[in-house]
């Protein structure tokens, strides 16, 4: 259990600011996820959580604690780092209790015990005794989680774990992930990523960061619905949304209309807008429609099923009723 | 996670994949080792040849061609006296020789030692990140680059009996209650030989270290901090553990250049019975002594003992020159 709490959290390298005043309450035994695009400052920030880099001015706090001073070890967390990071000179069993065996008064058998446990609950028993060069990707990166279960961490944190991965094994790993959550609901996850649907899928919470900053903090569904900035609204969903700017716009009293592929119906006459069909994607389940109208980037139309557009047709949309982002100049929703 | 893989197997010994492509490797192998290999013949292989042919024979150096085969006797022979008592000659009995073996492995030893322990220390300050780092790393190689019998020459002088800065200091510091002959004193010419040979050597056991030190991966040490892991039980149980493999071979390295030491010795503390070492000892006897087939004896008995002791420290060892086990 552990409540952490951000207080207009700076950090800088030299002359230049990475973290530029971030307040953020995690709540105690929340999957928060921080995800914005490469450079915002996520690892970073997760990194002064972790204590691995030293807080240039502002306060963490672990349950109303100050901990800006505490050594990693001490603040009750584990880690999980992208490259794993596993001790290539031992074997997975040393691996996980190495942390463990450092620790006065742990006994052997007590040790043994919780890293079977942690193995059974990954499935990497078999590979107890092997070293990590012997493993997969995928069974290194449960290691590596195994070695974060075995410290019985109030707060786990993630950097970017499933990066490494390839498509089918990030799926899987994800879900795990998520189990993992659910059984162990005492513990605060901070998790880092880049990827906006590992985001929308763990997180109880996201915090969006851009350029330092906080940009919005919600659940999935919040940020999905109410994005707070143009950014925002870009940065969650896939397809990402549609801008809508300029002329096309003002009959809705806004500088930009964002509208999701999936809020945009086609008519076959008197749409709102009428577009070019220039690339057209089936995915089986869904498909896309990509259409030239003018705008910045191609307009992109979400259909079920298979569609049977060509390139050069042209096709008339309207979004559906109360789904439109209506956003002003500076990026700011009009609700 | 049924869709998870192992990682690809390591080759399987004694299953041999002889394809066309190998075979052509091999065949390209083949003729970029040739020229190595004949020079190693020219310089190393004959020469070792000669010298080992003349230790069986009764060579000097006024007569090399003309040497006649006397077996062993070089090494050992024996002549019973009239009284009934057998007097014994020869290498293996002549005390000098086992003086300078005795020495050359002392010296080897402490040498290889604390150039290991500084160079660790050295390599282990050089890896952190600091201003100026480069320069350092470059300042840190110049004993290294300055040529034998340079350095040796200008610590004879710091090691003067009477001029000497190192006495002077001693004295003056009040370290020293009268000044050293460091060089010619039987007590401490070995100290003073040491001296110049780990601040001479010690940078290159540093450099061969430092690049090992920078193969370890950074997170590592993340997830050590995370582990709780003290600084100094870091050090013993993941940095000496990776760093492994290339210390042995930078030990190996120095372990050959030590055991073979002749240079600083000839120049430092010439005729000293206390730093007499193998190398010496048989040049003296190959060219002072004109006793050229003893003094081959010898350079064969040096060659012998490395050997052995090189073999011993890569099975003991487990070294593998192949950059380690990761």
């Amino acid at each position: 259990m552990a409540n952490i709490q951000l207080r207009n959290v700076r950090k800088a390298f030299g002359a230049v600011e990475v973290i530029k005043g971030i307040d953020l309450n995690i709540r105690s035994g929340e999957f928060m996820v921080f995800v914005g695009p490469s450079g915002c400052g996520k690892s970073t920030l997760l990194r002064l959580v972790a204590g691995l880099e030293d807080i240039t001015s502002g306060e963490l706090a672990f349950d109303g604690k100050v901990v800006n001073g505490l050594a990693p070890s001490k603040r009750g967390i584990a880690m999980v780092f992208q490259s794993y990071a596993l001790y290539p000179h031992m074997t997975v069993f040393d691996n996980m209790a190495f942390g463990l065996t450092l620790e006065k008064g742990t006994d052997k058998d007590e040790i043994r015990k919780r890293v079977e446990n942690a193995a059974e609950l990954l499935q990497i028993t078999p590979y107890l005794a092997r070293l990590p060069k012997q493993l997969s990707g995928g069974q290194r990166q449960r290691v590596a989680i195994g070695r974060a279960i075995v410290r019985d961490p109030k707060v786990f944190l993630f950097d970017e774990p499933l990066s490494n991965l390839d498509a089918a094994l990030r799926v899987a790993t994800r879900i795990e992930i998520a189990k993992l959550h659910e059984s162990m609901h005492n513990v605060t996850m901070i998790y880092v990523t880049h990827d906006q649907v590992e985001a929308m899928t763990l997180a109880d919470r996201i915090c969006v960061l851009r350029d330092g900053l906080v940009e919005q903090v919600g659940t999935p569904m919040e940020l999905y619905e109410t994005p707070d900035s143009l950014f925002v609204a870009g940065f969650i969903g896939s397809p990402k949304m549609n801008f809508i700017a300029g002329d096309k716009a003002k009959p809705f009293g806004a500088h930009t209309v964002g509208v999701r592929g999936e809020h945009l119906v086609i008519k076959p006459s008197d749409g709102t807008w009428s577009g070019t069909v220039i690339h057209t994607e089936n995915l089986g389940a869904d498909s896309y429609v990509y259409l030239e109208m003018g705008t910045e980037e191609p307009v992109v139309v979400r259909l079920d099923g298979v569609n049977n557009y060509k390139s050069g047709d042209v096709v008339h949309i309207s979004p559906m009723d109360d789904k439109i982002h209506r956003f002003d100049a500076a990026g700011k929703p009009i609700r | 996670m049924a869709t998870d893989t192992l990682a690809p197997p390591m080759a399987l010994p004694g299953v041999r994949i002889k394809s066309e492509l190998m075979q052509q490797r091999a065949r390209a192998a083949r003729w970029f080792l040739l020229p190595m290999l004949i020079a190693l013949a020219v310089v190393a292989g004959w020469p070792l040849l000669r010298s080992i042919y003349f230790s069986f024979t009764d060579a000097s150096l006024n007569n090399l061609y003309g040497a006649e085969w006397v077996g062993f006797n070089n090494y050992l022979r024996w002549t019973t006296l009239d009284s009934g008592k057998t007097v014994y000659r020869g290498l293996l009995v002549d005390p000098k020789w086992w003086g300078a073996v005795g020495n050359t492995l002392r010296f080897a030893a402490y040498s290889v030692t604390f150039e290991a322990i500084f160079g660790m220390i050295v390599a282990l300050v050089l890896n952190a990140e600091f201003k100026g780092r480069g320069i350092v790393r470059a300042a840190i190689l110049i004993p290294w680059a300055i040529p034998t019998i340079v350095s040796a020459k200008m610590w004879s002088w710091m090691l003067n009996d009477q001029f000497g800065i190192l006495n002077d200091l001693g004295m003056k510091l009040g370290l020293l209650s009268q000044k050293v002959a460091w060089t010619a004193n039987a007590d401490t010419a070995m100290t003073a030989v040491l001296i110049v040979d780990i601040w001479k050597t010690t940078p290159f056991m540093a450099l061969l270290i430092l690049a090992g030190l920078q193969m370890i991966p950074k997170d590592i040490y993340e997830a050590a901090e995370i582990d709780g892991v003290h600084p100094v039980k870091q050090f013993f149980r993941i940095t000496l553990p990776l760093v492994r493999p290339a210390l042995m071979v930078a030990i190996i390295f120095r372990l050959l250049d030590a055991l073979r030491i002749f240079d600083l010795i000839y120049v430092l503390t010439p005729n000293s019975d206390s730093t007499k070492t193998m190398s010496v000892l048989a040049r003296e006897n190959l060219f002072d002594f004109d006793k050229f087939a003893y003094g081959s004896a010898m350079s064969t008995m040096l060659f012998l003992i490395i050997a052995v002791l090189t073999i011993l420290y890569i099975w003991l060892g487990k070294v593998r020159f192949d950059g380690g086990d990761r």
